[in-house]
């Protein structure tokens, strides 16, 4: 099948530092790839390349293409109305609006709003729809953060650290409404939490110094714990360990 | 008492000037990072814009429904202005912070005097509506009705920019822009738009305020632009970045206090108290009364 995405020979360079350093990888039209690698190895910084979110004083070098079309120099508005959904890191809500604002900034013009499936899978927002987003807990920002990309069709989804900083109940709920979405859309994740990469992997990408140091199956990549500790820096724990008792443990990649 | 009253109502009429200019400077800034230093041109052209059409434009005069008239083609004009700046000037310089100081200074510098060049230095009488000239009795005090009908303009503006930041779309967009204008943009929203249209609504009241400002003062100058954005920008920063409500209170709190002191005072040090006011804001609360943080 063909990637819903291909990224070939992305090098980024911010105020005279190479990040990326011909990073080439592709992700398959279904299920979840994921981006893996110690800190600071440039993960956020290849998702804010693909959606053209690198900073001025950045240069982006190499080919991003969703299916025949090519990405790179385009603003990100557009990219995003073309399909590209992104969830930032650290949630992004705009806490001084309400939660239904939130969501309605996300509606597209001429396009219907899927607020079914959004109250479907975070029934917490509707009710909370009046409240302002600021005063929400960190699970139910980042169920809104989902919540907005969730209201359009989407061709991929970026999702960067989604499990960062939540009570382990928390992760496992994000974890459970991840897997049901991606049965439905493919999703490029940033994760850090290998319990919840085991759950929703299948394909696994692993940067290491800006460059691609290891790339192929993600369930072969968690089976291997000598592989995994010398890429990432952390063993993998029982093998069939399921992702509620690792988050319940709070043990992960950090 | 008359005289509180009085030192009151032509307080809040200074203030109602300061708002109308520093409302649109706080949008702007709030929203693009743009420190919009041409933004007393604004004023300017709308004031000389009301001041010409009110001699030269078919239908519109000093009075009555005339001057209804050369005050929205003064405020046509200034809106005009203020979007051509954004789209010609302004826009290939987002994010160059240095740049934008210097064309906007320069072009402020360039305006006025262009003004002078065209019309001359010297203040010139503005046309003002009979109305405007007198005075209207309140509890005791003889209040000048030039700084009344400012005090209506700006309330009313004040209504209808916060009834269009809540209630339509790219009100919702300008809200959200002003603290994350970078996921705006990510969420698929072209935020370029809601730059000009903050350029355009800045300019707007700008322009209303050079028109209002020429009725209260009861003259047009070139340099009058200039002298206002000061005390604005000094609003803007006490009412927080962004905020107009935020602006609308600065504006009450500089008014009042200039006034109050310069009149108990000795003549100059209302000023003098207006730059201690923001001291103390920047160090005690350096958001402002109700806006964000300001960043470098």
């Amino acid at each position: 099948m063909e990637p819903v995405l291909t990224v070939e020979n992305l090098s980024v360079r911010i105020a005279g530092l190479h990040i990326l350093q011909g990073v080439s990888f592709p992700v398959a039209p279904t299920g979840v790839t994921v981006l893996l690698g110690r800190n600071g190895v440039g993960k956020t910084t290849t998702l804010r390349a693909i959606v053209g979110l690198t900073p001025r004083n950045g240069e982006v070098r190499g080919t991003i293409r969703m299916g025949a079309q090519s990405l790179l120099a385009r603003p990100t508005y557009r990219l995003v109305r073309s399909g590209l959904g992104y969830v930032p890191e650290d949630r992004c809500v705009f806490a001084g609006l309400t939660v239904a604002e939130n969501l309605r900034l996300a509606e597209r013009r001429g396009a219907e709003a899927a607020y079914d499936r959004v109250f479907a899978l975070f029934p917490e927002l509707e009710r909370r729809a009046r409240q302002r987003a600021g005063s929400l807990s960190g699970g139910q920002q980042q169920m809104l953060a989902i919540g907005r990309v969730l209201l359009n069709e989407n061709r991929l989804l970026l999702i960067d650290e989604p499990t960062k900083g939540l009570a382990p109940k928390v992760v496992t709920e994000v974890t459970e409404v991840l897997e049901r979405v991606a049965e439905s859309m493919p999703v490029l994740l940033v994760e850090q939490n290998l319990a919840v990469v085991r759950r929703l992997a299948k394909d696994a990408v692993v940067l290491a110094a800006g460059q691609v140091a290891w790339a192929g199956d993600a369930q072969e990549l968690l089976l291997e714990t000598a592989l995994t500790k010398s890429l990432l820096g952390v063993g993998t724990g029982e093998p069939h360990r399921g992702p509620e008792q690792a988050a319940a443990t709070g043990k992960d990649a950090n | 008492m008359g005289t509180v009253i009085l030192l009151t109502l032509t307080g809040l009429g200074l203030a109602a000037l300061y708002f109308l200019v520093a409302s649109g400077l706080s949008l702007v800034f709030g929203l693009a990072d743009v420190l919009n230093f041409a933004h007393g041109l604004f004023l300017g052209v709308g004031a000389y814009a009301t001041w010409w059409a009110a001699g030269n434009l078919p239908g519109a005069g000093p009075d009555g429904f005339g001057f209804v008239l050369a005050v929205a083609f003064g405020v046509a004009a200034g809106t005009l202005v203020a979007v051509l700046v954004e789209l010609v000037l302004i826009r290939p310089l987002y994010s160059r912070t240095i740049e934008q100081v210097l064309v906007t200074v320069g072009l402020s510098l360039a305006g006025v005097a262009l003004l002078q060049a065209t019309w001359g230095a010297d203040a010139r009488p503005f046309p003002r509506p009979e109305w405007t000239r007198g005075v209207t009795g309140i509890l005791g005090a003889q209040v000048p009705n030039g700084g009344l009908l400012l005090i209506i303009a700006a309330v009313l503006v004040l209504g209808a920019l916060l009834a269009f930041l809540q209630w339509t779309r790219y009100g919702l967009v300008i809200r959200a822009g002003v603290e994350n204008r970078e996921m705006v943009t990510a969420l698929g929203i072209d935020v370029r738009k809601a730059f000009t249209l903050v350029f355009a609504i800045g300019g707007a009241a700008a322009a209303l305020a050079g028109a209002l400002g020429g009725v209260y003062f009861g003259t047009v100058s070139p340099g009058q632009g200039s002298s206002l954005l000061i005390f604005a920008f000094i609003v803007v920063v006490i009412g927080g970045m962004g905020s107009v409500l935020g602006s609308a209170y600065a504006a009450v709190a500089v008014g009042l206090l200039q006034q109050f002191v310069n009149y108990y005072g000795t003549s100059g040090l209302g000023d003098i108290c207006v730059v201690g006011l923001l001291a103390a804001v920047l160090l005690l609360r350096p958001q402002g009364i109700a806006g964000r943080v300001a960043t470098a």
